[in-house]
C-alpha cells in the first residue's frame, strides 16, 4: 500500500484524480498479485452477503443463543410503520438496517466482519438503506466498500480495530469513520470531505468503553451499531455541507490509540466493568454462567432493557 | 503493518457473534481436522480463559466442531455442527483446561481416529485470525493464513534442506517456518508456511524422502463453504 495516512490517501486520490475506492480497488490488487476483476468480485460477493443479512434480520427470527437479544431492528420497522419517527424515516431505516445485521451476527448467522463482528452492523446499515434510497447500483456499493476499506486500513495501522485492544471507540467507533467517509464519497463529496468526515465522526466516539455483558457481542454492541449508522449518517452531511475536522482525522486516530491505550482493562472487552458490572449485568450474568442455560429468565428480565 | 490488505479490514465472510471466539475457534478446529486428515470418531476439547468462561453465549462450542467437521468461517451449517457431527458418529467431550495456558482464547484438542490421534493446542488471538502453539506435544507456531506443510521426521542433518529442495524446485516460496524435537536425533515436527498452494503430487513426495515419517497440509485458504465434511 501507498499510504499511511489518511493525508497520504486523500494526496495520493487528488494526484491521481481517482476516488478512494478506486484508488484502494488498484492497491488491493497490487498487493495480493491478483487482478482487480477478481477483488472486486470478493467485495461484490461481500456485499451480497451484506445485504442478505439486512434482509434476514428484517424478516426472521433472530433471538441469540444466549436469548438475551433479537427482533429489535423489527421492533424499529413496526415502529415506523405506524409512527412519525424522531429521527425521520431516513435514519431510522439506516438504524433497523444495522440492528438487523448485529443481531443476525448474534444469532449465529452469516455477517462481514467490518471491521469486527461487534461493529458488523454499521456500514450494512448505512449502505443498504442508502442504496435504495438514492438508486446506486451494486457496483457504486462495491467501490465504497473498499473506499472504507482504505478508510479502515489507516485506522488499523495507526491506532486499533478491536474491543480487547482500544475499547468500542475502535470497533464500533471505526466502523462509524468508515460508513461515514464512504458516504460522503458516495453522495459525490471529494476525498477531502471524506476525510474531514472521518474526523468528525471519530470524534465522537473517542472514549467509548467494551464493556458487554456477560461478554456476549449483545449488550450493548447491538444498539451500540444502531447508533453508529445514524451517526455516520449525520457526519457524512456535515462534511458535505463543508463543516471541517479542524483537528484532521490522522490526529483524531493518533488520539484514539492515546485513549484506547490508556483504558484500564475491566474496559477493554473482559466484561470486568462498565454495564457488564452493574447490578442487572451481573444478575444476567449469574443466570448465563451459574446456572447453565436459564434461556427464558435471562430473555424476560432484559426485554424492556434495551 | 499489522494489517496489510483491504480483505483483514472488510471481512472475513463469517457466522457470528464473535470473530475471536467463533470464527478463530472454527479455524482451530479445522486447523486439527486437516492434520488428522480424516473425520475424527472422538474429539476431547479443552477450553482455556475466556473461551472456558463464554463458550456457550459465543457458540465457540459449536465453531469450533464445525473445524473438525472442515467448515470454512462462514459455513451456515455451523449453528448445527454438533447434531451433524452427532450423526456423524463423532463422540465429542468439551472440558475445561486446567493450568497454565498462553493465552486468554486458548483451546485444545485432541482429535482420534482409529488408532491415528492429533493434539493440537490454538489460540484465537482477534479478528478470526489464530496461532497454533503445538502440534503432538511439539512445540511449533504458525498462522494458518497460508498453506501450511507439517513434517513428522527423525532429526538428522539435512533433513529441512531435503524438504526445501522438494519446494523449491517447484517454485514454492517459503514464508514461515517452526521446527522443534523431541529430542536429539528423537522425532522432529518442521512446519513450513508457504506463499502458494501446494500440489498432492508435492506433498508425496515429501512424503517420500527418508526419514520423514509422515506429512500432513494444513489448507485453510481455500473456501470449501458447500463441501460435504
Amino acid at each position: 500500500m501507498r499510504f499511511r495516512t489518511m493525508e497520504q490517501l486523500v494526496e495520493l486520490c487528488e494526484r491521481e484524480n481517482k476516488s478512494i475506492g478506486r484508488l484502494m480497488l488498484e492497491e488491493q490488487a497490487k498487493e495480493s498479485g491478483r487482478d482487480e476483476r477478481e477483488e472486486f468480485r470478493k467485495m461484490a460477493e461481500y456485499y451480497a452477503i451484506m445485504k442478505e443479512a439486512v434482509r434476514k434480520g428484517l424478516t426472521e427470527d433472530t433471538t441469540s443463543r444466549s436469548g438475551l437479544t433479537g427482533r429489535d431492528a423489527q421492533r424499529v420497522m413496526q415502529y415506523m410503520a405506524d409512527n412519525e419517527t424522531s429521527v425521520g424515516d431516513v435514519a431510522a431505516e439506516a438504524m433497523a438496517n444495522a440492528l438487523a445485521v448485529s443481531e443476525v451476527n448474534a444469532s449465529m448467522g452469516r455477517i462481514i466482519a467490518t471491521p469486527t463482528a461487534g461493529s458488523c452492523g454499521i456500514i450494512p446499515g448505512v449502505f443498504v438503506s442508502s442504496q435504495k434510497r438514492f438508486g446506486w447500483d451494486d457496483d457504486t456499493m462495491t467501490y465504497a466498500l473498499f473506499a472504507a476499506g482504505a478508510i479502515g486500513f489507516v485506522i488499523a495501522n495507526n491506532s486499533f480495530v478491536s474491543g480487547a485492544e482500544g475499547g468500542c471507540q475502535a470497533e464500533v467507533g471505526s466502523a462509524i469513520g468508515m460508513a461515514a467517509g464512504a458516504m460522503t464519497e458516495l453522495r459525490g463529496g471529494t476525498p477531502a470531505q471524506a476525510a474531514h468526515a472521518v474526523g468528525l465522526a471519530l470524534k465522537n466516539t473517542l472514549g467509548l468503553i467494551c464493556d458487554p455483558v456477560g461478554g456476549l457481542v449483545e449488550i450493548p454492541c447491538i444498539v451500540r451499531n444502531g447508533f453508529g449508522a445514524v451517526n455516520a449518517l449525520a457526519a457524512a452531511d456535515m462534511a458535505l455541507a463543508g463543516v471541517r475536522s479542524v483537528i484532521p482525522s490522522d490526529e483524531v486516530i493518533q488520539v484514539m490509540l492515546e485513549v484506547g491505550s490508556s483504558m484500564p482493562e475491566k474496559h477493554r472487552e473482559t466484561a470486568k466493568g462498565g454495564l457488564a458490572q452493574t447490578p442487572t449485568g451481573k444478575k444476567i450474568m449469574d443466570q448465563l454462567y451459574r446456572k447453565g442455560s436459564s434461556k427464558t429468565t435471562a430473555a424476560k428480565q432484559t426485554e424492556t432493557a434495551e | 503493518m499489522r494489517f496489510k490488505d483491504v480483505f483483514s479490514i472488510i471481512g472475513p465472510a463469517m457466522v457470528g457473534p464473535s470473530s475471536s471466539h467463533t470464527a478463530g475457534a472454527v479455524r482451530i478446529g479445522r486447523v486439527a481436522r486437516h492434520i488428522l486428515g480424516d473425520l475424527p470418531e472422538k474429539a476431547d476439547i479443552l477450553f482455556y480463559g475466556s473461551f472456558a468462561d463464554t463458550y456457550r453465549g459465543h457458540g465457540t462450542d459449536l465453531a469450533i466442531v464445525g473445524g473438525l467437521l472442515d467448515f470454512d468461517t462462514d459455513d451456515p451449517r455451523i449453528p448445527s455442527s454438533l447434531s451433524i457431527a452427532e450423526q456423524l458418529g463423532v463422540d465429542i467431550a468439551f472440558k475445561e483446561g486446567k493450568g497454565q495456558f498462553p493465552h486468554p482464547n486458548t483451546a485444545k484438542i485432541v482429535a482420534r481416529r482409529g488408532d491415528r490421534e492429533t493434539t493440537v493446542i490454538g489460540a484465537s488471538i482477534g479478528g478470526g485470525n489464530i496461532e497454533v502453539l503445538g502440534v503432538n506435544g511439539f512445540d511449533v507456531k504458525f498462522t494458518a493464513m497460508y498453506p501450511t506443510l507439517i513434517v513428522l521426521h527423525d532429526d538428522r542433518p539435512g533433513m529441512i534442506a531435503d524438504v526445501t529442495r522438494v519446494l523449491s524446485r517447484e517454485n514454492v516460496n517459503i514464508g514461515h517456518m517452526s521446527v522443534d524435537r523431541k529430542g536429539r536425533s528423537g522425532e522432529a515436527l518442521t512446519v513450513i508456511d508457504t506463499d502458494s498452494s501446494l500440489t498432492d503430487d508435492v506433498v508425496r513426495e515429501v512424503a517420500q524422502l527418508a526419514t520423514v515419517r509422515d506429512v500432513r497440509l494444513v489448507d485453510l485458504t481455500t473456501n470449501k463453504g458447500g463441501a460435504s465434511p
